[in-house]
């Protein structure tokens, strides 16, 4: 595939997700009653939210396992979420749809993807605020909006390998992926991107009629 | 009658059922329907998709915005309860971890087993289907034809709800006359790919699936499904009042609170209790089907998860629906004296011959679709339309370089956005952000285009699973062991998918420099992954080729029968459920004259 679709559930990704987590587990007998601790998780660490959870329980982050990003790094996520995905008219922000929250809770995740996430999110935010210091003398959350955009700028061109750029960018593209997954899949984001659906309907009526044949499209089906 | 415990249950039932899913589902509806006492025995947990199905939750309100994780690997509200190709505490192993060599076997421990997960694509197999090696003089015929299972579609079809059309092509057999249910409207990409699928010669047509496009018909079906038997057609006439029409909205792999989807939990296993014959016992692991000194069986033996002790039921008919493998595995680890490789197991072929479906997939995104004005494409969850292999005449003239077929399946439009990223461009390497980056999720969104290939797989001596010799699960029953391997006609086939598939994208005017690969067995999905696994204990015309007979009973033990995919003796490319459902009806009908004949 060229790029997962949003919208669909892709088998492909579910079946990475089995490879990553339940290769050992396949060949090995796995008696656990939850999915296994990752490969570097402290003892005692929780063990996620296990293969039976109550699906139709209002849920927020940090229900599960405790979200971990200081005050500080918090502060970070939200200014660079905010120049990922600025407000917009009445669209509010990233940040003031809440994706800070679903990151901290993303780099929180006992899940061995999540726990790789977690180094590059965190060597990131770090850098970025090192950066910030080194360029304008104050964190990045306090730097003028221009400065922001700046160093992003600086961040965004896929950086050449070796180059002391190559892993800030790769975050970059890692955390603008999660800053806009966080977003999309919020009701404001939902809307902004132009999905009208999860409403109970009485007939489904197919595309409207002016679309398809805008499009030169034929709908002489006999449905 | 109810959910029972191992301490409730009656001494002695006329069938026991291992298995709640689209076999047992449909075994337990049609035995009890007809007044047999049942006994239904599931290796998970009680669940009610009525109470306990997320309806309408959006992904911001489910941890790490519902994207799948070892726990639930569909993702978090996807219906499956303690599922997925691992289980705790109940592995299996793979004789060989070669790339090609691995099986991947997907299990949901839960009341209706994985048909609360599948995407309820619902095809007839075709008369080829049927006899496969009549044709090419490969894998196997079935001792079975279409005509002897077209009946128990139709039955089906009209039992659970499917909606499509009759178009009359190759091996795509129609439906009777108001048997199918009107298909929903195709999407703006569905109709640009049938547009541009006519260039190529690709047909496409409205899909099959089990979702109520309107409510059934309760007061002419039940007559139609239960000619003579009162109390059956009262059950069903309410029951099928109870399920609704669908409301075109919320993905059907949540489950289905309104029962317009099919799963065994909204479909099979209501009426089933309605009728007082249906005992369940859930969270319940079958051991061993026993025998007695005459080599016919008894019962089951199982242990109840809750407490790890052993339990005992007794029946005059054992039917086993516990999937393909999982069957195989009960057969092979129910040894004695009189059977000592194994229950039904004189032909040395239990676990043999487990086939897949073939699975490869390519998308792209299509320009025309680009900054389409808001509209709602939710429908019916899956795809409202597909395309059935259409290369018949060329294949068996040998132009293609494979022996079988594959349908396509489409992915398009403007579902409900999920957290698996996607929308920045990117152009050039560059990291889109800011308002670019809002621009280019707003173009994009819904200009997505994928193609799935679903083929058949010809069966073959190298895929297979045993009982491994050294492993056991968490109750100390041993595992399944598997050895897999395609074929050259599998890995060509999957190349022929991907050539078609960039072809199609580009008639649709796709952009994209990136192309498939050539060779089949790097896009080929991996054993098991498409989770249509079947055979293992198939059928055939004579005891020593095959482990049952043309109706599903084993040939060693005549009170032994298998319900499930296990009795396949080829895999169409069309996917197995509903050729699950038909044969279990089918097979329950036989028990039930068998029965009052006094033969079993």
């Amino acid at each position: 595939m060229n790029r997962p679709l949003p919208g669909r559930m892709d088998r492909r990704l579910a079946i990475k997700w089995m490879l990553a987590a339940g290769a050992a587990s396949v060949l090995a007998d796995t008696l656990s009653l939850a999915a296994p601790l990752a490969d570097g998780a402290p003892a005692g660490a929780p063990r996620g939210y296990g293969t039976d959870p109550d699906l139709v329980r209002p849920y927020k982050p940090g229900d599960y396992w405790p979200l971990t990003l200081s005050e500080a790094q918090l502060r970070t996520t939200a200014a660079l979420c905010d120049v990922i995905l600025p407000a917009e008219g009445s669209v509010p922000s990233a940040s003031g749809a809440g994706v800070p929250d679903f990151i901290d809770e993303w780099v929180s995740a006992p899940y061995p993807n999540y726990v790789k996430d977690r180094k590059i999110v965190l060597d990131g935010l770090a850098w970025v605020d090192g950066e910030s210091q080194k360029r304008f003398g104050k964190a990045f959350a306090d730097a003028a909006p221009g400065q922001r955009v700046s160093l992003c700028d600086a961040l965004a061109p896929e950086a050449a390998a070796g180059s002391p750029l190559e892993s800030p960018s790769k975050f970059f593209r890692r955390f603008r992926n999660l800053t806009s997954a966080g977003f999309y899949t919020t009701p404001v984001g939902m809307k902004d991107l132009g999905y009208v659906g999860n409403v109970p309907l009485a007939t489904f009526d197919g595309p409207p009629a002016d679309l398809v044949a805008m499009l030169g499209l034929t709908d002489e089906v006999k449905w | 009658m109810a959910i029972v415990t191992p301490d409730t249950t009656a001494d002695k039932y006329d069938v026991i059922v291992v298995g709640s899913g689209a076999a047992g589902g449909q075994s337990a509806y049609t035995l009890t329907m007809d007044g047999a006492r049942v006994l239904m025995i599931e290796a998970g947990r009680n669940y009610d998709p009525r109470s306990e199905t997320p309806m309408f939750q959006t992904n911001d309100t489910a941890p790490l915005r519902g994207v799948g994780t070892p726990d639930k690997p569909f993702g978090y509200f996807d219906a499956t309860i303690d599922g997925g190709w691992s289980v705790p505490g109940e592995p299996y192993t793979n004789a060989s971890t070669e790339k090609g060599r691995e099986f991947k076997w997907w299990r949901a421990r839960m009341l209706g087993g994985r048909t609360n997960h599948w995407g309820r694509i619902s095809l007839r197999n075709g008369p080829y289907d049927f006899k496969p090696r009549s044709r090419d003089g490969l894998g196997f015929d079935w001792p079975i034809s279409y005509e002897d299972v077209a009946p128990y579609y139709d039955k089906v079809e009209m039992l659970v709800g499917i909606y499509g059309t009759n178009e009359g092509l190759e091996n795509t057999p129609n439906s009777p006359d108001g048997v199918l249910l009107p298909p929903p409207r195709a999407r703006i990409g569905e109709l640009l790919a049938r547009q541009r699928g006519r260039t190529l010669g690709i047909p496409v047509i409205a899909a099959h699936r089990a979702v109520l496009s309107r409510a059934l018909d309760h007061a002419s079906l039940p007559a139609k499904l239960h000619p003579g038997n009162a109390m059956a057609q009262r059950v069903l006439a309410e029951d099928m009042q109870n399920r609704a029409a669908c409301f075109w909205a919320t993905p059907c792999g949540r489950g289905c609170s309104i029962r317009a989807n099919y799963q065994s939990t909204t479909v099979h296993i209501p009426p089933a209790m309605a009728t007082g014959n249906l005992d369940i016992v859930a969270s319940a692991m079958a051991r061993e089907v026993t025998v007695d000194a005459d080599g016919r069986a008894t019962g089951v033996t199982y242990i109840d998860k809750a407490t790890g002790k052993e339990h005992r039921a007794s029946a005059r008919v054992v039917v086993l629906a516990a999937s393909a493998c999982e069957s195989a595995r009960l057969l092979l680890n129910s040894k004695s004296a009189v059977f000592p490789n194994g229950l039904a197991n004189s032909s040395g072929l239990v676990g043999r011959y487990i086939m897949d479906t073939v699975g490869a997939s390519w998308g792209g995104h299509i320009p025309l679709l680009e900054n389409l004005p808001p509209h709602n494409e939710d429908g019916a969850g899956g795809g409202h339309v597909y395309t059935p292999w259409w290369l018949y005449k060329e294949q068996l003239a040998g132009k293609l370089g494979f022996a079988r077929g594959y349908h396509v399946e489409f992915e398009t439009g403007r579902g409900m956005p999920q957290g698996y990223g996607g929308y920045g461009e990117d152009e050039g390497g560059r990291t889109s952000y800011g308002a670019r980056l809002k621009e280019e999720a707003r173009r994009n969104y819904g200009a997505y285009v994928s193609f799935t290939g679903r083929g058949e797989m010809i069966p073959n001596a190298d895929s297979y699973c045993e009982v491994d010799p050294k492993v056991v699960d968490k109750w100390g029953i041993p595992v399944l062991r598997f050895n897999w391997k395609w074929s050259e006609h599998e890995i060509r086939q999957v190349a022929h998918m991907q050539r078609t598939f960039a072809d199609w994208l580009s008639a649709m005017g796709c952009t994209s420099k990136k192309q498939p690969g050539s060779d089949g067995s790097k896009a080929i999905e991996p054993g098991g992954s498409i989770i249509h696994e079947v055979g293992g204990t198939i059928m055939g015309s004579s005891s020593s080729t095959s482990v049952t007979n043309s109706w599903s009973q084993a040939w060693d033990v005549r009170n032994i029968f298998v319900a499930d995919g296990g009795v396949f003796a080829s895999n169409a490319d069309k996917n197995p459920t509903l050729t699950i459902m038909a044969l279990a009806w089918r097979t329950a009908d036989r028990i039930l004259d068998q029965m009052k004949r006094g033969n079993i």
